[in-house]
Protein backbone atom coordinates (compact mmCIF):
# COMPACT_ATOMS: atom_id res chain seq x y z
CA UNK A 1 0.00 0.00 0.00
CA UNK A 2 1.36 3.34 -0.97
CA UNK A 3 1.29 6.04 1.68
CA UNK A 4 0.50 9.36 0.11
CA UNK A 5 3.30 11.79 0.66
CA UNK A 6 2.54 15.01 2.58
CA UNK A 7 2.76 17.86 0.08
CA UNK A 8 5.97 19.78 0.45
CA UNK A 9 4.30 23.19 0.95
CA UNK A 10 2.32 21.98 4.01
CA UNK A 11 5.38 21.17 6.08
CA UNK A 12 6.45 24.77 6.85
CA UNK A 13 2.78 25.69 7.40
CA UNK A 14 2.36 22.87 9.91
CA UNK A 15 5.49 24.03 11.65
CA UNK A 16 4.17 27.58 11.84
CA UNK A 17 0.85 26.34 13.21
CA UNK A 18 2.61 24.36 15.90
CA UNK A 19 4.66 27.42 16.76
CA UNK A 20 1.52 29.60 17.02
CA UNK A 21 -0.19 27.09 19.27
CA UNK A 22 2.88 26.89 21.48
CA UNK A 23 3.09 30.69 21.64
CA UNK A 24 -0.58 30.88 22.59
CA UNK A 25 -0.17 28.34 25.36
CA UNK A 26 2.90 30.07 26.75
CA UNK A 27 1.31 33.54 26.54
CA UNK A 28 -1.78 32.32 28.36
CA UNK A 29 0.42 30.90 31.08
CA UNK A 30 2.52 34.02 31.44
CA UNK A 31 0.00 36.82 30.86
CA UNK A 32 -3.18 35.51 32.50
CA UNK A 33 -3.32 36.36 36.20
CA UNK A 34 -3.06 33.31 38.37
CA UNK A 35 -6.57 33.38 39.72
CA UNK A 36 -8.27 34.22 36.42
CA UNK A 37 -11.03 31.71 35.76
CA UNK A 38 -11.05 30.29 39.25
CA UNK A 39 -14.75 31.08 39.77
CA UNK A 40 -15.67 32.48 36.37
CA UNK A 41 -14.37 34.64 33.55
CA UNK A 42 -12.63 37.07 35.89
CA UNK A 43 -9.66 37.42 38.21
CA UNK A 44 -10.77 35.92 41.51
CA UNK A 45 -8.41 38.15 43.52
CA UNK A 46 -10.20 41.25 42.22
CA UNK A 47 -12.97 40.49 44.74
CA UNK A 48 -10.46 40.75 47.57
CA UNK A 49 -9.03 43.94 46.09
CA UNK A 50 -12.46 45.58 46.29
CA UNK A 51 -13.15 44.12 49.74
CA UNK A 52 -9.88 45.51 51.08
CA UNK A 53 -10.73 49.18 50.36
CA UNK A 54 -10.84 51.55 53.32
CA UNK A 55 -14.12 52.64 54.87
CA UNK A 56 -15.05 56.27 55.52
CA UNK A 57 -18.35 55.82 57.38
CA UNK A 58 -17.83 53.94 60.63
CA UNK A 59 -21.46 52.96 61.22
CA UNK A 60 -23.72 54.04 64.09
CA UNK A 61 -22.70 51.12 66.35
CA UNK A 62 -19.15 52.48 66.45
CA UNK A 63 -20.39 55.96 67.51
CA UNK A 64 -22.57 54.46 70.25
CA UNK A 65 -19.58 52.81 71.88
CA UNK A 66 -18.22 56.12 73.21
CA UNK A 67 -21.18 58.50 72.82
CA UNK A 68 -23.70 56.17 74.42
CA UNK A 69 -25.48 59.02 76.25
CA UNK A 70 -26.22 60.92 73.05
CA UNK A 71 -27.08 57.70 71.26
CA UNK A 72 -29.56 56.65 73.96
CA UNK A 73 -31.19 60.08 73.91
CA UNK A 74 -31.54 59.93 70.14
CA UNK A 75 -32.99 56.41 70.23
CA UNK A 76 -35.86 57.69 72.40
CA UNK A 77 -36.79 60.34 69.86
CA UNK A 78 -38.21 60.69 66.37
CA UNK A 79 -34.65 60.78 65.07
CA UNK A 80 -34.06 57.18 66.17
CA UNK A 81 -33.76 56.08 62.56
CA UNK A 82 -31.31 58.83 61.64
CA UNK A 83 -27.76 57.48 61.86
CA UNK A 84 -25.16 59.73 63.51
CA UNK A 85 -23.17 60.07 60.28
CA UNK A 86 -26.23 61.18 58.31
CA UNK A 87 -25.70 64.63 59.85
CA UNK A 88 -22.13 64.48 61.17
CA UNK A 89 -20.55 63.04 58.02
CA UNK A 90 -18.04 60.21 57.70
CA UNK A 91 -16.40 59.43 61.04
CA UNK A 92 -14.12 56.43 60.50
CA UNK A 93 -11.13 58.81 60.73
CA UNK A 94 -12.50 60.06 64.07
CA UNK A 95 -12.68 56.48 65.37
CA UNK A 96 -9.04 55.95 64.36
CA UNK A 97 -7.79 59.20 65.88
CA UNK A 98 -10.47 60.80 68.09
CA UNK A 99 -8.33 63.81 69.02
CA UNK A 100 -6.91 64.60 65.62
CA UNK A 101 -10.05 64.42 63.54
CA UNK A 102 -13.45 65.75 64.64
CA UNK A 103 -16.55 65.03 62.57
CA UNK A 104 -18.49 67.99 61.25
CA UNK A 105 -21.25 69.57 63.35
CA UNK A 106 -23.72 71.24 61.00
CA UNK A 107 -25.42 74.15 62.74
CA UNK A 108 -26.88 76.09 59.83
CA UNK A 109 -30.55 76.07 58.87
CA UNK A 110 -29.72 74.85 55.38
CA UNK A 111 -28.63 71.51 56.76
CA UNK A 112 -31.89 70.85 58.62
CA UNK A 113 -34.01 72.01 55.69
CA UNK A 114 -32.37 69.38 53.47
CA UNK A 115 -34.94 67.08 55.10
CA UNK A 116 -37.42 69.44 56.77
CA UNK A 117 -37.76 72.23 54.22
CA UNK A 118 -41.10 72.15 52.43
CA UNK A 119 -41.00 70.27 49.15
CA UNK A 120 -44.22 69.10 47.49
CA UNK A 121 -42.52 65.90 46.33
CA UNK A 122 -41.90 64.74 49.89
CA UNK A 123 -44.31 62.15 51.29
CA UNK A 124 -47.41 63.55 52.98
CA UNK A 125 -47.05 63.74 56.74
CA UNK A 126 -43.27 64.17 56.80
CA UNK A 127 -42.62 67.17 59.10
CA UNK A 128 -41.73 70.15 56.92
CA UNK A 129 -41.53 73.90 57.40
CA UNK A 130 -41.27 76.77 54.96
CA UNK A 131 -37.91 78.23 56.01
CA UNK A 132 -38.84 81.78 54.95
CA UNK A 133 -41.90 81.76 57.22
CA UNK A 134 -40.79 79.59 60.15
CA UNK A 135 -38.72 81.81 62.52
CA UNK A 136 -36.56 83.13 59.68
CA UNK A 137 -32.80 83.26 60.20
CA UNK A 138 -32.86 81.62 63.62
CA UNK A 139 -30.68 78.54 63.90
CA UNK A 140 -32.94 75.49 64.30
CA UNK A 141 -31.03 74.45 67.41
CA UNK A 142 -32.27 77.50 69.35
CA UNK A 143 -35.60 75.71 69.76
CA UNK A 144 -35.05 72.11 68.59
CA UNK A 145 -32.51 69.72 70.09
CA UNK A 146 -31.45 67.58 67.10
CA UNK A 147 -30.70 64.53 69.24
CA UNK A 148 -34.20 64.71 70.71
CA UNK A 149 -36.19 66.81 68.27
CA UNK A 150 -39.50 66.85 70.11
CA UNK A 151 -41.42 70.09 69.72
CA UNK A 152 -40.28 72.80 72.15
CA UNK A 153 -43.89 73.74 72.88
CA UNK A 154 -47.27 72.75 71.49
CA UNK A 155 -47.81 74.68 68.25
CA UNK A 156 -50.37 77.46 68.61
CA UNK A 157 -51.70 77.14 65.10
CA UNK A 158 -51.90 74.41 62.48
CA UNK A 159 -49.82 76.53 60.07
CA UNK A 160 -46.68 75.98 62.15
CA UNK A 161 -46.40 72.55 60.58
CA UNK A 162 -49.03 72.52 57.82
CA UNK A 163 -48.20 75.88 56.28
CA UNK A 164 -48.53 74.74 52.69
CA UNK A 165 -52.06 73.41 53.24
CA UNK A 166 -53.06 76.56 55.12
CA UNK A 167 -51.70 78.67 52.23
CA UNK A 168 -53.59 76.63 49.66
CA UNK A 169 -56.81 76.82 51.62
CA UNK A 170 -56.41 80.58 52.13
CA UNK A 171 -56.93 81.28 48.42
CA UNK A 172 -59.69 78.70 47.96
CA UNK A 173 -63.46 78.86 48.53
CA UNK A 174 -62.85 77.22 51.88
CA UNK A 175 -60.73 80.18 53.10
CA UNK A 176 -63.13 81.15 55.86
CA UNK A 177 -63.27 77.68 57.42
CA UNK A 178 -60.95 76.84 60.28
CA UNK A 179 -59.08 73.52 60.19
CA UNK A 180 -61.11 72.12 63.06
CA UNK A 181 -64.39 72.73 61.19
CA UNK A 182 -63.63 69.52 59.29
CA UNK A 183 -60.81 67.82 61.25
CA UNK A 184 -61.28 66.30 64.68
CA UNK A 185 -58.12 67.21 66.53
CA UNK A 186 -57.03 64.91 69.39
CA UNK A 187 -55.05 66.92 71.96
CA UNK A 188 -52.18 64.43 71.74
CA UNK A 189 -51.61 65.35 68.10
CA UNK A 190 -50.04 68.62 69.25
CA UNK A 191 -47.55 66.71 71.41
CA UNK A 192 -46.92 63.56 69.36
CA UNK A 193 -47.91 64.42 65.78
CA UNK A 194 -46.40 61.28 64.27
CA UNK A 195 -48.23 58.71 66.37
CA UNK A 196 -51.52 60.56 66.88
CA UNK A 197 -53.00 61.95 63.68
CA UNK A 198 -55.69 64.56 63.16
CA UNK A 199 -58.74 62.89 61.68
CA UNK A 200 -60.34 63.39 58.32
CA UNK A 201 -64.17 63.49 58.27
CA UNK A 202 -65.50 59.95 58.56
CA UNK A 203 -69.04 60.67 57.36
CA UNK A 204 -70.59 62.25 54.25
CA UNK A 205 -72.86 64.25 56.51
CA UNK A 206 -69.91 66.36 57.66
CA UNK A 207 -69.64 67.94 54.21
CA UNK A 208 -73.39 67.64 53.80
CA UNK A 209 -73.86 70.24 56.57
CA UNK A 210 -73.11 72.85 53.91
CA UNK A 211 -73.31 71.02 50.58
CA UNK A 212 -76.45 68.84 50.93
CA UNK A 213 -79.45 70.03 48.90
CA UNK A 214 -81.47 70.65 52.05
CA UNK A 215 -78.64 72.16 54.14
CA UNK A 216 -79.21 75.38 56.00
CA UNK A 217 -76.31 77.33 54.46
CA UNK A 218 -75.58 80.27 52.17
CA UNK A 219 -77.38 80.02 48.81
CA UNK A 220 -74.20 80.37 46.65
CA UNK A 221 -72.67 77.17 48.07
CA UNK A 222 -72.70 74.31 45.52
CA UNK A 223 -75.28 71.65 46.41
CA UNK A 224 -75.51 67.94 45.77
CA UNK A 225 -78.09 65.26 46.51
CA UNK A 226 -76.35 63.52 49.39
CA UNK A 227 -78.30 60.29 48.93
CA UNK A 228 -77.37 59.75 45.27
CA UNK A 229 -74.16 61.75 44.55
CA UNK A 230 -71.04 59.55 44.70
CA UNK A 231 -72.77 56.98 46.84
CA UNK A 232 -70.44 54.70 48.77
CA UNK A 233 -67.55 57.15 48.89
CA UNK A 234 -66.55 59.71 51.45
CA UNK A 235 -66.49 63.19 49.91
CA UNK A 236 -62.71 63.62 50.22
CA UNK A 237 -62.11 60.34 48.41
CA UNK A 238 -62.91 62.28 45.19
CA UNK A 239 -62.65 65.97 46.11
CA UNK A 240 -59.63 67.74 47.59
CA UNK A 241 -61.21 70.12 50.13
CA UNK A 242 -58.12 72.35 50.62
CA UNK A 243 -58.31 73.31 46.98
CA UNK A 244 -61.91 72.64 45.88
CA UNK A 245 -62.00 72.30 42.10
CA UNK A 246 -64.97 74.71 41.90
CA UNK A 247 -62.34 77.41 42.41
CA UNK A 248 -60.72 76.81 39.03
CA UNK B 1 17.95 7.68 -1.23
CA UNK B 2 15.43 9.42 0.91
CA UNK B 3 13.77 6.36 2.44
CA UNK B 4 17.10 5.22 3.90
CA UNK B 5 17.49 8.38 5.98
CA UNK B 6 17.28 7.56 9.69
CA UNK B 7 13.97 8.62 11.33
CA UNK B 8 15.30 8.91 14.85
CA UNK B 9 15.65 12.73 15.07
CA UNK B 10 11.89 13.24 14.51
CA UNK B 11 11.04 10.49 16.98
CA UNK B 12 13.44 12.01 19.48
CA UNK B 13 11.88 15.43 18.94
CA UNK B 14 8.40 14.11 19.59
CA UNK B 15 9.60 12.23 22.66
CA UNK B 16 11.28 15.35 24.01
CA UNK B 17 8.11 17.36 23.42
CA UNK B 18 6.00 14.80 25.22
CA UNK B 19 8.19 14.94 28.32
CA UNK B 20 9.31 18.57 28.40
CA UNK B 21 6.07 20.49 27.69
CA UNK B 22 4.27 19.20 30.79
CA UNK B 23 7.40 20.05 32.78
CA UNK B 24 7.38 23.63 31.50
CA UNK B 25 3.72 23.90 32.33
CA UNK B 26 4.45 22.83 35.88
CA UNK B 27 7.33 25.26 36.20
CA UNK B 28 5.28 28.21 34.90
CA UNK B 29 2.34 27.50 37.18
CA UNK B 30 4.61 27.10 40.21
CA UNK B 31 6.22 30.54 39.74
CA UNK B 32 2.97 32.47 39.33
CA UNK B 33 2.47 35.52 41.57
CA UNK B 34 1.32 34.70 45.06
CA UNK B 35 -0.92 37.10 46.94
CA UNK B 36 -2.60 37.18 50.32
CA UNK B 37 -6.30 36.38 49.97
CA UNK B 38 -8.09 37.13 53.19
CA UNK B 39 -9.49 40.53 54.16
CA UNK B 40 -8.49 41.27 57.74
CA UNK B 41 -10.73 39.85 60.39
CA UNK B 42 -12.86 37.46 58.38
CA UNK B 43 -11.20 34.27 57.25
CA UNK B 44 -14.33 32.13 57.59
CA UNK B 45 -16.36 34.18 55.10
CA UNK B 46 -17.99 31.95 52.53
CA UNK B 47 -19.29 33.98 49.58
CA UNK B 48 -21.63 31.32 48.25
CA UNK B 49 -23.68 31.53 51.44
CA UNK B 50 -24.61 35.14 50.68
CA UNK B 51 -26.71 36.81 48.01
CA UNK B 52 -26.98 40.52 48.65
CA UNK B 53 -29.91 42.67 47.59
CA UNK B 54 -31.50 46.04 48.34
CA UNK B 55 -35.01 47.33 48.75
CA UNK B 56 -36.01 50.92 47.93
CA UNK B 57 -39.23 52.28 49.40
CA UNK B 58 -40.32 55.17 47.21
CA UNK B 59 -43.05 56.15 49.70
CA UNK B 60 -40.37 56.88 52.31
CA UNK B 61 -37.82 58.80 50.24
CA UNK B 62 -37.75 62.50 51.17
CA UNK B 63 -35.17 63.49 48.55
CA UNK B 64 -32.67 64.83 51.07
CA UNK B 65 -29.73 63.46 49.05
CA UNK B 66 -27.86 62.12 52.10
CA UNK B 67 -27.36 58.81 50.27
CA UNK B 68 -25.73 60.55 47.32
CA UNK B 69 -23.49 62.53 49.64
CA UNK B 70 -22.51 59.48 51.69
CA UNK B 71 -21.84 57.41 48.57
CA UNK B 72 -19.55 60.07 47.10
CA UNK B 73 -17.59 60.38 50.33
CA UNK B 74 -17.39 56.66 51.05
CA UNK B 75 -16.38 55.58 47.56
CA UNK B 76 -14.37 58.66 46.55
CA UNK B 77 -16.65 59.22 43.57
CA UNK B 78 -15.39 62.25 41.59
CA UNK B 79 -17.00 65.49 42.80
CA UNK B 80 -18.11 66.70 39.36
CA UNK B 81 -21.91 66.64 39.17
CA UNK B 82 -21.95 64.09 36.34
CA UNK B 83 -20.43 61.11 38.17
CA UNK B 84 -22.67 59.12 40.50
CA UNK B 85 -22.83 55.62 41.86
CA UNK B 86 -26.23 56.45 43.29
CA UNK B 87 -28.51 59.42 42.66
CA UNK B 88 -32.06 60.55 43.41
CA UNK B 89 -34.54 61.48 40.69
CA UNK B 90 -37.57 63.70 41.16
CA UNK B 91 -40.60 62.64 39.15
CA UNK B 92 -43.34 65.21 38.58
CA UNK B 93 -46.34 63.72 36.83
CA UNK B 94 -48.60 66.41 35.31
CA UNK B 95 -52.39 65.91 35.01
CA UNK B 96 -51.80 65.04 31.37
CA UNK B 97 -48.72 64.06 29.41
CA UNK B 98 -45.24 62.80 30.14
CA UNK B 99 -43.66 62.82 33.58
CA UNK B 100 -40.93 65.42 34.14
CA UNK B 101 -37.78 63.92 35.69
CA UNK B 102 -34.85 65.87 37.08
CA UNK B 103 -31.88 65.19 39.32
CA UNK B 104 -29.77 68.33 39.86
CA UNK B 105 -26.36 67.21 41.12
CA UNK B 106 -27.91 63.82 41.71
CA UNK B 107 -30.11 65.35 44.40
CA UNK B 108 -27.08 65.81 46.63
CA UNK B 109 -27.90 69.45 47.49
CA UNK B 110 -31.65 68.90 47.68
CA UNK B 111 -34.10 69.91 44.98
CA UNK B 112 -34.87 73.46 43.85
CA UNK B 113 -38.42 74.72 43.93
CA UNK B 114 -40.55 73.67 40.99
CA UNK B 115 -41.56 76.43 38.56
CA UNK B 116 -44.88 77.90 39.74
CA UNK B 117 -46.60 77.08 36.44
CA UNK B 118 -45.79 73.38 36.62
CA UNK B 119 -48.97 71.47 37.36
CA UNK B 120 -48.56 68.57 39.76
CA UNK B 121 -50.79 65.54 39.57
CA UNK B 122 -48.41 63.27 41.43
CA UNK B 123 -44.81 63.67 42.48
CA UNK B 124 -42.27 61.44 44.20
CA UNK B 125 -38.54 60.75 44.55
CA UNK B 126 -36.84 57.68 43.14
CA UNK B 127 -33.37 56.74 44.41
CA UNK B 128 -31.38 54.98 41.69
CA UNK B 129 -28.25 52.85 41.78
CA UNK B 130 -26.75 49.82 40.10
CA UNK B 131 -29.44 47.15 40.12
CA UNK B 132 -26.86 44.38 40.70
CA UNK B 133 -28.58 42.28 38.05
CA UNK B 134 -28.39 38.52 38.33
CA UNK B 135 -28.22 38.53 34.53
CA UNK B 136 -26.18 41.66 33.85
CA UNK B 137 -25.75 42.97 30.29
CA UNK B 138 -22.62 44.90 31.35
CA UNK B 139 -20.86 41.66 32.24
CA UNK B 140 -21.90 40.00 29.00
CA UNK B 141 -20.30 42.71 26.87
CA UNK B 142 -17.02 43.14 28.76
CA UNK B 143 -14.35 41.96 26.33
CA UNK B 144 -11.66 41.33 28.94
CA UNK B 145 -13.46 39.86 31.93
CA UNK B 146 -12.94 42.99 34.02
CA UNK B 147 -16.50 43.12 35.31
CA UNK B 148 -18.25 40.12 36.77
CA UNK B 149 -20.84 38.86 39.21
CA UNK B 150 -19.09 37.84 42.40
CA UNK B 151 -20.14 34.62 44.08
CA UNK B 152 -22.08 36.63 46.68
CA UNK B 153 -24.15 38.26 43.96
CA UNK B 154 -22.55 41.70 43.55
CA UNK B 155 -21.45 43.06 40.17
CA UNK B 156 -17.89 44.31 40.63
CA UNK B 157 -15.24 45.94 38.43
CA UNK B 158 -11.61 44.81 38.38
CA UNK B 159 -9.76 48.14 38.29
CA UNK B 160 -6.49 46.57 37.23
CA UNK B 161 -8.03 44.65 34.36
CA UNK B 162 -10.50 47.15 32.86
CA UNK B 163 -9.25 48.63 29.60
CA UNK B 164 -11.72 51.52 29.65
CA UNK B 165 -13.50 50.57 26.43
CA UNK B 166 -16.90 51.80 27.78
CA UNK B 167 -18.90 48.90 26.32
CA UNK B 168 -20.40 48.19 29.74
CA UNK B 169 -21.44 51.83 30.15
CA UNK B 170 -23.32 51.59 26.86
CA UNK B 171 -24.81 48.23 27.75
CA UNK B 172 -26.21 49.16 31.17
CA UNK B 173 -29.93 49.88 30.68
CA UNK B 174 -30.05 51.78 33.97
CA UNK B 175 -27.24 54.26 33.31
CA UNK B 176 -25.55 53.08 36.48
CA UNK B 177 -21.96 53.14 35.18
CA UNK B 178 -19.53 55.92 34.32
CA UNK B 179 -15.92 56.14 33.22
CA UNK B 180 -13.78 57.29 36.13
CA UNK B 181 -12.15 60.52 34.89
CA UNK B 182 -8.71 59.93 36.44
CA UNK B 183 -8.48 56.15 36.71
CA UNK B 184 -9.92 55.76 33.17
CA UNK B 185 -11.76 52.60 34.15
CA UNK B 186 -15.45 51.84 34.43
CA UNK B 187 -16.86 52.54 37.89
CA UNK B 188 -20.15 51.67 39.53
CA UNK B 189 -22.00 50.92 42.75
CA UNK B 190 -20.61 47.85 44.53
CA UNK B 191 -23.24 47.78 47.31
CA UNK B 192 -20.20 49.13 49.24
CA UNK B 193 -18.67 45.66 48.95
CA UNK B 194 -15.78 46.65 51.22
CA UNK B 195 -18.30 47.58 53.93
CA UNK B 196 -20.64 44.62 53.69
CA UNK B 197 -17.70 42.21 53.90
CA UNK B 198 -16.88 43.89 57.23
CA UNK B 199 -20.46 43.49 58.45
CA UNK B 200 -21.37 47.15 57.91
CA UNK B 201 -24.27 48.56 55.90
CA UNK B 202 -23.66 50.24 52.54
CA UNK B 203 -22.98 53.95 53.10
CA UNK B 204 -26.25 55.06 51.45
CA UNK B 205 -28.28 52.75 53.67
CA UNK B 206 -26.39 53.93 56.76
CA UNK B 207 -27.02 57.58 55.87
CA UNK B 208 -30.68 57.30 54.84
CA UNK B 209 -32.65 59.07 57.59
CA UNK B 210 -36.03 57.54 56.72
CA UNK B 211 -35.06 53.91 56.05
CA UNK B 212 -36.12 54.27 52.43
CA UNK B 213 -33.26 51.94 51.57
CA UNK B 214 -33.25 48.47 53.06
CA UNK B 215 -30.19 46.27 52.67
CA UNK B 216 -30.09 42.54 53.18
CA UNK B 217 -29.76 39.14 51.62
CA UNK B 218 -32.18 37.29 49.40
CA UNK B 219 -33.48 34.24 51.24
CA UNK B 220 -32.35 35.37 54.67
CA UNK B 221 -35.16 34.85 57.18
CA UNK B 222 -36.32 37.49 59.69
CA UNK B 223 -34.50 40.45 58.16
CA UNK B 224 -35.71 43.95 57.32
CA UNK B 225 -35.41 43.12 53.63
CA UNK B 226 -37.57 40.03 54.06
CA UNK B 227 -40.26 42.07 55.76
CA UNK B 228 -40.00 44.73 53.08
CA UNK B 229 -40.43 42.14 50.31
CA UNK B 230 -43.31 40.53 52.16
CA UNK B 231 -45.43 43.56 52.93
CA UNK B 232 -44.97 45.61 49.77
CA UNK B 233 -45.90 45.29 46.14
CA UNK B 234 -42.47 44.87 44.63
CA UNK B 235 -41.33 46.06 41.22
CA UNK B 236 -37.98 46.00 39.52
CA UNK B 237 -36.88 48.50 36.89
CA UNK B 238 -37.30 47.50 33.23
CA UNK B 239 -38.37 43.91 33.96
CA UNK B 240 -38.92 43.26 30.24
CA UNK B 241 -35.15 43.26 29.70
CA UNK B 242 -34.77 40.08 31.80
CA UNK B 243 -31.80 41.52 33.62
CA UNK B 244 -33.20 40.14 36.91
CA UNK B 245 -32.33 43.16 39.06
CA UNK B 246 -31.68 42.70 42.75
CA UNK B 247 -32.72 46.21 43.71
CA UNK B 248 -36.40 45.90 44.58
CA UNK B 249 -38.68 48.92 44.45
CA UNK B 250 -41.86 49.44 46.45
CA UNK B 251 -44.18 52.09 45.06
CA UNK B 252 -42.51 52.41 41.67
CA UNK B 253 -45.38 53.34 39.38
CA UNK B 254 -45.31 52.85 35.63
CA UNK B 255 -43.58 56.19 34.99
CA UNK B 256 -40.45 54.94 36.74
CA UNK B 257 -37.95 53.25 34.49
Amino acid sequence: MKVKKIPQQLIPLAFLLALAVAALVIMRLVLLPETFGEYGHYRALAVDDVAALDIAYAGHQACAECHDDVYELKQQSNHRGVACEACHGPAAAHIEAPDEYAPEVPRNREHCTLCHGYNPTRPTGFPQIIPELHNPRQPCMTCHQPHHPELPHAPEECAACHRQIVNEKAVSHHASLSCTTCHDLPAEHLVDPVMVRALKPSTREKCGQCHASNADSAPEIPRIELATHGEGYLCWECHYPHQPEANR
Amino acid sequence: MNDKKPTTPRRDFLKTCATKIPQWLLVFSAFGPEQARAVDGESDYNPVEHNYAMGVDIHKCIGCGRCVDACKKENKVPEEPVYFRTWVERYVVPPEGEAHVDSPNGGRDGFPELPADREIFRTFFVPKLCNQCANPPCVQVCPVGATFVSRDGVVLVDDTYCVGCRYCIQACPYGARYLHPTKKVADKCTFCYHRIRRGLLPACVEACPTQARIFGEVGQQSSPLRRFLRFNDINVLKPALNTEPKVYYAGASREVR
